[in-house]
């Protein structure tokens, strides 16, 4: 392209991001604004396979058989989710394959908050209603993302998030009234997986470093703590109904500002959890890549017999 | 305990146990598309064993999950297929092939049952493991004429899980008795078509006749099937009388 060509393709980008138009795959783009949604778009991704271990651990244990199959099928939704996002990764010319290999090579990363343990069936139900609804918080403007491909696939995406996130209620709803020993249960797994939640939606704005030029590309479209306080607001009036206590004693509703005020997580707990620093990050990986290497022998084989396929049809 | 009862316990506890191991392979496939297909495949055994233990439980007065958690081992009427542990992928896929083979021709001929409900969950099911076995095949045929590795594997899963055959096609005075029962024996000649057909296409040789295991019928199982109950059951059982 020549400079002028260039020139021009930058100013169409530009004004379609001006409109608030989507940018599309065969649109010019530059560069940092591609590498800026392969890395995000592949970080969604991974999370999404990663959060399949923590849930998939209590598929075999699932009280009842309702909850067996609903919490298969959530799970399963997350491959489904992983899948879409490594389509809409792939349209900005990278492969899958190479984008498992960053993550199995810890180049790439995924959320942290699934380098905590499931510990009990509760744990089900709070990363449902916490977690699942920390990522609806997230994604929901993703929905108006300037990628078109991204912006479709969080369409589809929040829509199964928001199951999720009621089902996740559902399940503490029903332990939180019933036996003591579930209502402690419940408890337990609110006072261990509020704080981690809190910390999915990044450092503090003022230590964040990718957001500014984010917003600009109408990639992101609100600050880490603008969605961290919508999310404390939707969340504690939802604790109150499971008559569950939000572990922090900072937490006031503010009448005037019509917002609660709350404290802050420990973000240099999550500065060490991103750097590999948690309770599971060994696991999780390991786990991951046990799969893909194990694998690795059905998937030449799948290869080499579509290609003997072909030679036998030509 | 009615014979309709047994009937519907052996049916519904074969998909239930069959679940049990299909849904290990969630998070551990080797490739995500895999992920979901046997989550899929997993969530269609679960809910006919749903289904079936819900039907079992009306005869007398207890519930899927009465009957899922609280039953002992011995209690238990799955054939041994359903409980062994996954080993690998080719495992998973010749299990499949086994047994999806195997209920296809039963639900098939069970729809035209004259137990409306057997009926009614034959009607649904046929349709779900006709897709079972496609996938099995599918598998069986890529595998099996793969790569050399591959072909060895599958071989071997072939094998090894030939043993655990008969014990589908086992009649017993139950099902012969029972007039809304499919007596699985019938079966038997149509099912080593179709699945030998799959095995000589996949170039792998047709497993040799060798010591076939029985007992799961009478609640006799392998050393695996306590573990398996044990996984399943703890959380319920540490909490008597809770809901969830
Ligand atoms: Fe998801
Ligand atoms: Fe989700």
């Amino acid at each position: 392209m020549s400079h002028l060509s260039y020139a021009r393709a930058m100013d169409s980008f530009q004004a379609t991001i001006d409109a608030d138009s989507r940018i599309e795959p065969r649109d010019a783009m530059p560069d940092g604004y591609r590498k800026t949604l392969i890395r995000q778009i592949a970080q969604h991704a991974h999370s999404e396979i990663i959060g399949m271990q923590p849930e998939g651990n209590w598929i075999s244990r699932a009280p009842s058989l309702r909850r067996k199959a609903i919490l298969m099928a959530k799970v399963q939704d997350e491959a489904g989710h992983g899948l879409y996002l490594y389509a809409a990764a792939e349209t900005l010319g990278v492969d899958r394959a190479d984008l498992l290999d960053m993550l199995h090579t810890g180049r790439q990363k995924y959320s942290s908050i699934f380098n905590y343990p499931t510990l009990t069936w509760a744990d089900i139900g709070a990363i449902g209603w916490l977690v699942d609804g920390a990522a609806i918080v997230n994604q929901v403007p993703l929905c108006r993302c300037s990628y078109g491909p991204y912006a479709r696939a969080m369409v589809r995406v929040c829509k199964e998030e928001s199951f999720h996130q009621r089902q996740g209620f559902e399940i503490l709803h029903t332990l939180s009234t019933g036996t003591p020993g579930q209502q402690a249960m419940a408890q337990d797994a609110l006072d261990r997986w509020w704080w981690p939640s809190l910390m999915m939606f990044g450092p503090p704005d003022a230590s964040s470093t990718h957001s500014e030029q984010s917003m600009a590309w109408g990639i992101k479209r609100h600050s880490n703590d603008e969605l961290r306080q919508r999310f404390v607001d939707m969340t504690v009036p939802q604790a109150d109904v499971l008559g569950l206590r939000v572990p922090d004693d900072g937490l006031v509703y503010d009448e005037v500002t019509g917002h609660y005020s709350f404290t802050q997580p420990d973000f240099t707990e999550l500065y060490e959890v991103v750097k590999g620093n948690g309770p599971c990050n060994e696991k999780r990986l390991a786990t991951r890549v046990k799969a893909h290497e194990d694998g690795a022998w059905v998937r030449e084989a799948a290869a080499a017999y579509a290609a003997k396929q072909m030679e036998r049809a030509a | 305990m009615s014979d309709l009862f047994t009937y519907a316990l052996r049916l519904g506890d074969d998909a239930l146990i069959a679940a049990q191991r299909m849904a290990e392979w969630i998070a551990a496939a080797p490739q995500l598309e895999e992920d979901v297909a046997l989550g899929n495949i997993g969530l269609d055994q679960l809910g006919q064993a749903r289904s079936l233990l819900q039907y079992a439980g009306s005869m007398d007065g207890r519930t899927e999950d009465d009957l899922a958690y609280f039953r002992e081992e011995r209690e238990f009427l799955n054939v041994q297929l359903c409980e062994l542990p996954n080993g690998d992928f080719a495992h998973a896929m010749a299990r499949l092939l086994y047994f999806a083979s195997y209920q296809h021709l039963l639900y098939d001929e069970l729809r035209a049952s004259a137990d409306e409900t057997l009926s009614g969950v034959a009607g649904k099911a046929v349709k779900e493991v006709a897709y079972h076995v496609d996938h099995a095949t599918q598998w069986v045929l890529r595998l099996g004429d793969g790569t050399s590795e591959s072909h060895r594997r599958m071989q071997a899963a072939l094998d090894e899980l030939w043993p655990y055959t008969a014990e589908l096609f086992e009649s017993d005075d139950l099902v012969r008795r029972l007039p809304v029962a499919v007596d699985p024996a019938g079966l038997r000649d149509e099912w080593e078509r179709r699945v030998l057909a799959v095995i000589d296409e996949s170039t792998c040789s047709r497993p040799e006749a060798s010591y076939q295991h029985r007992g799961g019928r009478s609640g006799q199982h392998t050393e695996h099937m306590g573990f398996l109950l044990a996984e399943l059951q703890h959380v319920a059982r540490s909490h008597p009388g809770a809901t969830w």
